[in-house]
């Protein structure tokens, strides 16, 4: 019984096969209006940030078009490239996961008040997520940005504003000690592959500061921060 | 334009006849702190005409042995009296930094709003709380934010002697603290200002740690799925 099975569907998949084939070559000889494929459609997202804290500038800010997946979540442990960005500024590992298929970077870190507009453009695909990814360089590892918002309701000429936390990478202990934090107000080294801390994303408690009564700190008053951190605009322009 | 009319009153109708009648809910809680406990929770749907607390006003006597003890005996009863629907404690004990839990509730058909309290630790009389949410009608699901409150009960003198220490505190709080404050500015319900902490685990003001006992707001996140 076995036997004769295999050989049926052989011979069922053979026929398949000749049939797809002589159907092929029917096409290219008698039909030669092949229909051209449509032309790509360009869906571009115009994307403002703005920095609200007093002294926390964001390093080059990462945005990324994806469907799948998730640059963090609260409660799981950081990826390494979520790490590499939250303790030293450094998003290319970020922009080179899998999941993103279009992205824009910053050339320069973001001051206090100030804002930059990116323009990023994916091809036929109207329902991609963003997700936005930037570090407080005056800390140990915190971050701000947008977790994969979903993109599909807004169309074009379609603007939609939030504002975005602080989080915790919980990928090094906020010390906020000489030579630990890549910012100005400090100089230390970034990235560090040791986890020292609880190792699960979470809200960023904020910052400390000597001024507030932890004596190893290097960050003073003018360092603190509070929610929102950031403004983001998104506006769909074609 | 006669028949979008027609489909406007259709819906709006469906909308009235939904919300008379009771609500499936599927109700997460996230902590989203990264050291900080939340006791035991209570979850309440009930008539918008009760009220656990107020922001601006006095805390009850409830509220108080919840912000400060972490208790909800005094809740369970005040619920059970006005026939809310109540789900205690669904995370079966504390709610770690980060972690979530899920309260699954069968609402009555007046009780169309939900409230959520528990304390927060370390703290000395500090709850996360939602006041009066109104349970939407229509299925879905619905995402917010919680901030922390202070019940306005009892001074923030963050002493390990002045609130319940759990396990998992327990290593982590100093002692010997002389206490920050012997005094409540604001004895009503309002946003909690913070611990304060300090970097002596043998002394100094606070028996709680300045870098890891701290939070900002928002301190839960609530994911509501109406079905």
């Amino acid at each position: 019984m076995e036997l004769f099975n295999t050989k049926m569907l052989r011979l069922t998949l053979l026929a398949a096969m000749s049939t797809g084939l002589i159907a092929c070559h029917h096409d290219d000889d008698d039909d030669p209006q092949i229909t051209p494929p449509p032309a790509p459609v360009e869906v571009t997202y115009q994307v403002t940030i703005t920095n609200l804290t007093n002294a926390q500038p964001f390093s080059p800010i990462a945005l990324a078009l994806h469907t799948e997946g998730n640059f963090w979540m609260i409660g799981e442990a950081a990826s390494v490239e979520l790490e590499t960005m939250a303790e030293g500024g450094d998003n290319s590992g970020l922009l080179g996961l899998s999941i993103v298929m279009a992205s824009a970077t910053g050339e320069m870190p973001l001051g206090p008040g100030g804002n930059e507009t990116f323009e990023i453009t994916i091809e036929d695909v109207t329902d991609a997520k963003l997700s936005i990814a930037t570090m407080l360089v005056n800390t140990n590892d915190a971050f701000t940005g947008l977790n994969a918002w979903d993109l599909s309701e807004l169309g074009v000429d379609d603007t939609w504003s939030t504002t975005a936390h602080a989080y915790d990478a919980g990928t090094e202990v906020n010390s906020e000690a000489a030579g630990t934090m890549p910012g100005p107000a400090d100089g230390g080294v970034g990235f560090d592959a040791s986890r020292m801390d609880v190792d699960f994303v979470a809200a960023h408690p904020g910052v400390v500061t000597s001024s507030d009564n932890l004596p190893s700190s290097v960050l003073n008053s003018q360092h603190k921060f509070d929610n929102p951190v950031a403004r983001i605009s998104v506006t769909r322009t074609q | 334009m006669k028949k979008p009319t027609k489909v406007l009153t259709a819906s709006l109708l469906a909308f009235a006849c939904q919300s008379a009648y009771s609500a499936d809910l599927s109700i997460e809680i996230q902590n989203l702190t990264q050291g900080i406990y939340f006791t035991p929770l209570l979850v309440a749907a009930h008539t918008p005409e009760a009220s656990l607390f107020e922001l601006g006003e006095s805390a009850s006597t409830e509220i108080e042995a919840m912000a400060e003890m972490g208790s909800l005996d005094g809740l369970m009863t005040v619920t059970t009296s006005v026939n809310a629907d109540v789900i205690a404690n669904p995370a079966e004990g504390l709610l770690g930094p980060s972690l979530s839990t899920t309260a699954m509730l069968t609402t009555d058909d007046s009780n169309t709003v939900l409230s959520i309290v528990g304390m927060i630790l370390p703290s000395n009389d500090g709850f996360v709380g939602l006041d009066n949410w109104q349970i939407p009608s229509e299925a879905g699901t619905y995402t917010f934010y919680l901030n922390a409150y202070d019940a306005g009960t009892e001074a923030n003198d963050e002493i390990r002697a002045s609130m319940p220490v759990p396990p998992p505190l327990d290593p982590l709080l100093g002692t010997g603290g002389a206490g920050v404050t012997s005094q409540e500015t604001n004895a009503s319900v309002h946003i909690h200002r913070g611990n304060l902490g300090d970097a002596d685990s043998s002394g100094g003001s606070s028996d709680m740690v300045n870098s890891i006992h701290r939070w900002l707001n928002p301190v839960a996140k609530v994911t509501v799925t109406v079905n």
